[in-house]
């Protein structure tokens, strides 16, 4: 062996496929972990079944669904180094938007009286689009003027909120068209989430796209030097973000059959919590969506099984908060244990 | 028995200390990580008023064992004596607390702190009401100055120093805690000779006051000018300690290698064709200026001057990464703007840069990730879609080609020694298949075996009719390796010197003017 390595000439083993464990594994086994825990809680103080109720479990996918959405995008953000806080707004403003295109005319406040009763395509490529343009002027903003992504997404959070307000003037959109809604009903959202996540994860994981993408997180000078058109590809990188915050947007109007501009507060951290809790590592360069989608599901657990606990709805604010810094310092320490070999 | 540091810091303190035969001992020292063993049953003695060297090519060991006694790292096994008192470091201020301190090759400096803060940096003095008297403080520093002939001024802040000064304010720090031992992790190479000589002196003069000095250097000439003894490790064994007055060049590269480099510089004639890149007045506004020269086909031009002349921003502009101001570049007789590294790439050249970890490595990424990161421009990819298998199977090709010490693949490249991050870099670029390769500083901080390999490498791009920018630092390899020299003095190129009538001597005529 000595003599062989001392050439330089150790033989690369075999295609070997083993890869790292995967730290999905770790989260989905803490999902296990806290369902548990609520299943046994469940017997001793309620006296049922927190997982045996197929009703409790479909609402609560439904509700994090949309979350799930914004945190696809998310993800992709963080793993290029960068954060995004605009999400949030960018559902408000995008919800706004697109329900205005999706009124039926036997309302009788529409916001476009000549624009009603469109095809659900309307609104839905107006929200897109909506959600696309502020994932533009965010990545825009961060690969050419160079300013840090906490700063330009914050501008954003605040002004995408302004813009919902502003449209109306503070007055809810409603009266929406059957095939608008239709995309809210059922176990719709869900799926909405579920292909959107399937197609990222395959955008991260197979094509150039998802290499570039971690290449700028791991060494963004190194990704440059290799021909990487860093500000381009940055600007994709939050363009599809807000695409996905315009999605959820649309999503969550239509399930609610109306769209306020307080839509969507706070779930910018939800969705940066799903991400972080999810494995994806603030420094950059690290992340998959399979971890996130078992990071937003945690999310729901929790929520669902506090509810299911009657416990009250401030402590499971101060508990939320708890476990997404808890879950960044098992990610600061998990690299700090790589770095020691 | 094992002693706490406290005790030992009280036992130093009483000044009842053992009388031992070495300053610091190891041995039967282990360090296993994860599917390595770094080091294996490994000794170290370091005799007092000594300055020892460690010797070995990268991943040979000598910077864990080096690590181990900074307390940055903690064996497995082994036992470490100081002044024959058994130690056991926890952390590296534990280390320093026991009078062992390390100087990093990086260095640990504050930049917005004045030198004075930097160096009594949790000592500070204190006034009558605790805060913190500078006075004091800058008087302290001027003692300590004066005691190793060093000639900085207390009050400047560390950002207006050179990478020398700051060296010299480590130092300084270093000896400010009464170490007994200081560790020194190739402090040379980013020096330039004057500075060398001064650091030398300050070297002898704390050997002189009993300090032993443990110094890791690839460079062979300063292991006869400074050290007294050396040890040489290969593979994480320990293969001997001699003193250096006793054994010749080659036989320390016999011990280091374990087998016989019978030619550095394979150096071969090749048919040189016609001109790949030739480069008219450039200018980069106040870094260089009016840099004028052509690169052919199976030519390599070796880039030398001292460190700041300006070579490695004419490569970076050369590449895209800052566009000149002015000047004009033309590429296989064709006139081109390079304003991109993107458009370098679609433009066959590749650049290896010299700084491994800023601007090479995607350390946190594995292996395969960072080789095929640049191909992929253009490359193995169908519709957006990488193809796995195949670019996984050249990938594998090349590494083994390269001879990248590594179980596979998926091995994290913060993981690899310099010698073997530096390999992949240089397959990145390979699998690109450049017609135009620039260097910069392919070999620093590599272990000799490692650079013969690269030498093999770069040689062989030649003879396949790559044109070859090379900036080196090192004189021999630039001599031995370039068909031209090209010498750059303050941002302007100060002459061009052929292979056969290029010296030392005339390359540093040239390079200091």
């Amino acid at each position: 062996m000595s003599t062989k390595a001392a050439e330089g000439a150790a033989p690369l083993a075999t295609r070997q496929r083993r890869r790292r464990m995967p730290t999905e594994l770790s989260i989905f086994l803490v999902l296990v972990g806290i369902a548990l825990i609520y299943e046994v809680l469940g017997w001793m103080f309620i006296g049922q079944s927190f997982l045996m109720n197929s009703q409790r479990l479909t609402i609560m996918i439904l509700q994090v669904s949309v979350i799930g959405i914004i945190a696809v995008g998310v993800t992709q953000v963080i793993i290029t180094g960068g954060i995004d806080l605009s999400s949030g707004s960018v559902v408000g403003m995008t919800a706004m938007i697109a329900t205005s295109f999706a009124q039926s005319s036997t309302w009788g406040r529409a916001v476009f009286p000549s624009l009603t009763d469109l095809p659900a395509f309307v609104p839905i490529m107006v929200g897109l689009l909506i959600g696309a343009a502020a994932g533009l002027a965010n990545g825009a903003l961060i690969a050419y003027t160079k300013i840090p992504p906490f700063i330009a997404t914050l501008g954003m959070f605040v002004s995408a909120r302004g813009v919902a307000k502003w449209y109306t003037k503070g007055q809810p959109v409603s009266g929406i068209t059957e095939q608008f809604h239709f995309i809210g009903t059922k176990a719709w959202p869900v799926v909405v989430f579920l292909v959107v996540a399937l197609i990222f994860h395959i955008a991260l994981r197979y094509t150039r796209y998802g290499k570039f993408t971690y290449a700028i997180g791991a060494n963004p000078q190194a990704a440059r030097v290799s021909g990487i058109n860093i500000e381009a590809h940055l600007v994709k990188v939050y363009v599809i973000a807000g695409l996905l915050a315009g999605l959820a947007g649309i999503v969550t109007a239509a399930r609610a059959e109306t769209a306020q501009a307080s839509m969507g507060v706070g779930y910018e951290l939800d969705a940066i919590a799903a991400t972080v809790i999810g494995g994806t590592s603030l420094t950059g360069g690290v992340g998959r969506i399979t971890g996130t989608v078992i990071g937003t599901i945690i999310l729901g657990v929790m929520t669902s099984g506090f509810t299911f606990l009657r416990i009250d709805a401030y402590y499971q604010e101060i508990v939320k908060g708890l476990i997404i810094v808890a879950a960044v310092v098992i990610d600061v320490y998990r690299q700090k244990k790589r770095r020691k070999h | 028995m094992a002693v706490s540091p406290t005790t030992m810091a009280a036992v130093r303190a009483s000044g009842a200390v053992p009388n031992a035969e070495y300053l610091l001992s190891a041995e039967g020292v282990r360090k296993e990580f994860p599917g390595v063993v770094a080091l294996d049953d490994v000794q170290f003695r370091l005799k007092r008023a000594s300055v020892h060297a460690l010797m070995g090519e990268n991943g040979a060991g000598k910077s864990t064992l080096m690590k181990i006694l900074a307390g940055i790292y903690i064996p497995d096994k082994g036992d470490i004596r100081l002044k024959g008192v058994e130690i056991r470091l926890k952390s590296p201020l534990d280390a320093l607390e026991n009078g062992i301190a390390m100087i990093h090759q990086e260095l640990n400096l504050m930049p917005f702190m004045t030198v004075a803060e930097n160096i009594w940096i949790r000592r500070e003095p204190k006034n009558r009401l605790g805060f913190v008297d500078h006075g004091v403080m800058h008087r302290m520093t001027e003692e300590l100055f004066t005691r190793l002939n060093i000639d900085i001024d207390p009050d400047i802040e560390v950002r207006y120093l050179s990478v020398a000064n700051r060296q010299m304010v480590e130092i300084a720090k270093a000896v400010s805690y009464n170490s007994d031992v200081l560790i020194m992790d190739e402090p040379t190479s980013a020096l330039t000779e004057r500075e060398v000589e001064h650091l030398f002196r300050i070297i002898r003069d704390l050997r002189a006051q009993g300090i032993g000095i443990v110094y890791i250097t690839h460079k062979m000439n300063e292991l006869f000018e400074i050290a007294d003894e050396f040890s040489v490790f290969r593979d994480g064994r320990y293969i001997g300690t001699h003193a250096s007055t006793d054994v010749t060049r080659d036989d320390i590269i016999r011990m280091m290698v374990g087998r016989e480099i019978t030619q550095m510089f394979p150096k071969e004639e090749v048919p040189i064709g016609e001109v790949m890149l030739s480069v008219r007045d450039l200018c980069l506004n106040g870094v260089f200026k009016d840099v004028s020269f052509e690169v052919r086909a199976g030519e390599i031009l070796g880039v030398a001057g001292l460190v700041g002349s300006g070579r490695s921003n004419v490569a970076e502009t050369l590449f895209g990464v800052t566009p000149a101001s002015s000047g004009s570049i033309e590429l296989y007789g064709k006139p081109v703007t390079i304003s991109s590294p993107t458009e370098a790439i679609r433009h066959q050249m590749a650049f290896l840069t010299e700084d491994r970890k800023d601007t090479g490595c995607l350390l946190i990424l594995d292996i395969l990730e960072n080789m095929q990161i640049a191909v992929l421009q253009d490359r193995y990819v169908k519709g957006g879609f990488v193809q796995q298998g195949a670019i996984e199977a050249t990938c594998e090709d090349m590494a083994k080609k390269l001879r990248v010490k590594t179980p596979n693949l998926y091995e994290r490249v913060e993981n690899l020694s310099g010698g073997n991050q530096q390999k992949v870099l240089i397959g990145r670029w390979l699998l690109t298949n450049p017609r135009i390769l620039i260097l910069d500083e392919p070999t620093r901080g590599i272990d000799v075996g490692a650079k013969a390999e690269i030498h093999r490498l770069v040689t062989e791009m030649a003879r396949n009719g790559v044109a070859v920018v090379m900036i080196s630092s090192e004189m021999p390899e630039v001599l031995g390796m370039s068909d031209r020299i090209m010498v750059m003095h303050e941002g302007r190129v100060t002459g061009f010197l052929n292979r056969d009538e290029a010296t030392q001597i005339k390359v540093m005529e040239l390079a200091a003017q």
